[in-house]
């Protein structure tokens, strides 16, 4: 029977299903315990598994995600949430310098089955330092795997394969989707991490994207549909491993490409992604990848936040130009 | 420096610096036992003096000395059962002796032929080489969450120096490990210097009065005395299997060697100051007890000798044998199933493909 579900009863879900289905699977994090975290995403969790499967933890993320190598080192598979996106940087140090690495340096014996949960991007009207875009910092530290979800049923999905997975995961969760609906029933089933997904279908241009800006290029392809412009809409999923090969497949059928993401532009995804291009489709290339993004400035107030990020009006002029090339 | 009872802090000592017990010598341990902590006290210096020669020969890349800390690494480890987990820092080659990993492995490391955990670290009880300064202490914390989730008896032990202290990495640390009250045991080698800071500039108060704020016993411990070492460690593992939580253990002693052979100490401290040291040697200091209290003779203490000789031999002879890492190794471990556009890498940088 299908039903109708949010992202955050969707990731809620998805931690209740780990944990019933592993015992070595641990939930903590700041305010995760009786409050369900400062998102809900935990809600209920304590109760149902007891606080030696689902704890808060002290103010500390280095500590956090310190405890993560040594809970794994044990045998456990924790999945640690960060509050924000924002707050999560004094984790950086034990996610570069262990996290990530561990596994190459043990020579393959000591795995990192870790997933690291981050409320992250913006949109919604947050205070600074809750609004922020960290993808590129985790995807450029070899050693990672670095997905978004864009819709509750695939964060069901995602997040389910995550915590089997063998190798730390970074999981970005898109807080403006938390609460907007979908219906089915969730499942793990469906494309992996490392596969991208086909959102929309069109011949004249693809959307590369991922998270959030996922619905906003599925509403300008909705627009340009409408001018007889047809736009491919691909949701990326999976940061790393990048699916280059669905990227290429989608330029080789389009012929024009334009990348959208909440982060600045400079070394972007957009960067990434448009050289993959070029490596990929390169003779398929019928104008230059453009990129719609936030400008290189740090996250703006809320009254502003809605001209940084990139609207729907930009991604449609984004297309109209690149078909008009 | 200073590690006199005068200063702010009591220091917990057995032994004074010639071997004459000022308090009570039995710390639990038959005469076999305290043989052996001079056996192994005497092997660890004894490698350690070979690392120094094989670096300066170009067999080692960059080796970070312990002499002087033999008592501080042997005294703990030895405290410690078959199943705790040690995670140590860069130094405690000594503690590796102790908990018999292989030494030929470890040594890869310093050799540059792989990075922090060449031996196997779950085999071995002995978590990774580890720089980043107080990093492990809070993986010693999870480790010890995970121990006592499974309730198990085991106890985490994690080393680091009087510089790691002032690392949030320590405070974060220390207070996860009181606030859930794990088997746990910070062990801190306070070896007077941070490279060429001294303790004076790293903080203003004893490392081990610190713990009183976190809610965990805190005790200073004269690091040159082994069976000082030994008592206050084995006090702290008991606490751990107990369920009573973490101690915060102080151990002052001295880095008689260099931060690592890329470090010249005599741009920041004095002959005098090293030579004083010298004075309070800790294989000396137990020696001198045995051989008073007639639990060993010269003939024991040459036996060691020779027996770390030729053990110091086979080291060096396994070790001067091994060759790079295979190329492909670069990408055999980055990923228990590396994605395809790693692989493609690979093709790339290997087959020319």
């Amino acid at each position: 029977m299908a039903r109708e579900l949010t992202m955050v009863a969707a990731l809620n879900a998805a931690l209740r299903d780990a944990l019933s289905g592993d015992p070595r699977t641990l939930v903590f994090g700041e305010d995760v315990g009786e409050l369900g975290g400062v998102f809900r995403v935990t809600d209920g969790l304590q109760a149902e598994f007891g606080r030696d499967r689902v704890f808060n933890t002290p103010i500390a993320e280095a500590g956090i995600a310190g405890m993560c190598v040594g809970l794994a080192m044990a045998g456990w598979r924790p999945v640690a949430e960060m509050q924000f996106d924002g707050f999560s940087y004094p984790a950086l140090d034990q996610v570069i310098g262990h996290v990530a690495k561990y596994r190459q340096r043990t020579r393959g014996r000591v795995g990192m089955p870790i997933v690291i949960r981050i409320p992250s991007f913006g949109g919604i009207k947050g205070k600074e330092h809750h609004g922020e875009s960290p993808e590129t910092y985790y995807v450029h530290t070899a050693g990672l795997k670095v997905v978004v979800p864009s819709t509750p049923l695939d964060a069901y999905a995602l997040l389910r394969g995550a915590i089997d997975d063998p190798d730390p995961v970074i999981f970005l969760e898109p807080k403006s989707r938390y609460w907007v609906k979908e219906v089915g029933e969730p499942s793990t089933e469906g494309p992996g991490i490392g596969r991208a997904r086909t959102l929309r279908d069109g011949d004249a241009c693809v959307l590369v994207s991922y998270g959030a800006m996922v619905h906003r290029c599925l509403e300008a392809a909705e627009t340009l549909a409408g001018e007889g412009v047809g736009c491919r809409v691909l949701d990326l999923r999976s940061l790393v491993p990048l699916d280059v090969e669905a990227i290429a497949e989608a330029v080789r059928a389009t012929g024009r490409a334009v990348v959208v993401h909440e982060a600045p532009l400079t070394l972007g995804m957009g960067a990434e992604i448009s050289a993959r291009i070029v490596e990929g489709a390169f003779d398929h290339l019928e104008a230059p990848v453009v990129r719609v993004t936030a400008p290189d400035v740090p996250y703006p107030p809320a009254s502003l936040e809605q001209r940084y990020l990139p609207s729907v009006e930009r991604i449609v002029e984004a297309v109209r130009r690149t078909v008009g090339y | 420096m200073s590690i006199d009872d005068s200063a702010d802090h009591p220091t917990f000592r057995i032994l004074a610096p010639d071997g004459t017990p000022t308090g009570d010598p039995d710390v639990g341990l038959d005469d076999e036992a305290l043989r052996d902590l001079l056996r192994l006290m005497i092997r660890a210096r004894r490698l350690d003096r070979e690392c120094m020669a094989l670096q300066r020969q170009g067999e080692l890349t960059v080796y970070p000395p312990f002499e002087g800390q033999e008592a501080a690494q042997v005294g703990s480890a030895y405290a410690l059962g078959p199943d705790d987990f040690v995670f140590p820092s860069f130094r405690e080659l000594a503690a590796a002796v102790v908990r018999d990993v292989d030494v030929i492995e470890y040594l890869r490391y310093h050799r540059g032929t792989w990075h922090g955990g060449p031996y196997d670290p779950l085999a071995a009880r002995f978590a990774p080489i580890c720089v980043p300064v107080a990093t492990q202490i809070v993986h010693a914390v999870g480790w010890a969450l995970g121990a006592k989730l499974d309730g198990r008896r085991d106890c985490a032990l994690a080393y680091f120096g009087d510089g790691s202290a002032s690392e949030g990495d320590f405070h974060e640390a220390a207070n996860l490990a009181a606030v859930f009250g794990v088997p746990a045991i910070l062990f801190c080698q306070n070896n007077g210097w941070a490279i060429s800071v001294p303790l004076a500039e790293q903080t203003a108060a004893p490392i081990a009065s610190r713990a009183a704020g976190y809610g965990m016993p805190g005790v200073r411990v004269d690091g040159n005395d082994v069976l000082a070492v030994y008592a206050v460690t084995k006090a702290a593992v008991e606490r751990a299997r107990a369920g009573d939580g973490p101690t915060l253990i102080e151990a002052m002693t001295y880095r008689i060697g260099p931060h690592s052979t890329a470090d010249d100490a005599s741009r920041y401290r004095s002959e005098e100051e090293v030579a004083a040291w010298r004075e309070r040697d800790p294989i000396d200091r137990l020696r001198g007890y045995l051989l008073a209290a007639g639990v060993a003779d010269e003939g024991f203490v040459e036996s060691c000798r020779a027996e770390a000789e030729s053990w110091v031999a086979e080291v060096r002879a396994g070790l001067t044998s091994l060759g790079p890492p295979p190329d492909a190794e670069l990408f055999d471990f980055a990923f228990a199933e590396p994605p395809e556009t790693l692989l493609r890498q690979r093709r790339e940088l290997l087959d020319g493909a």
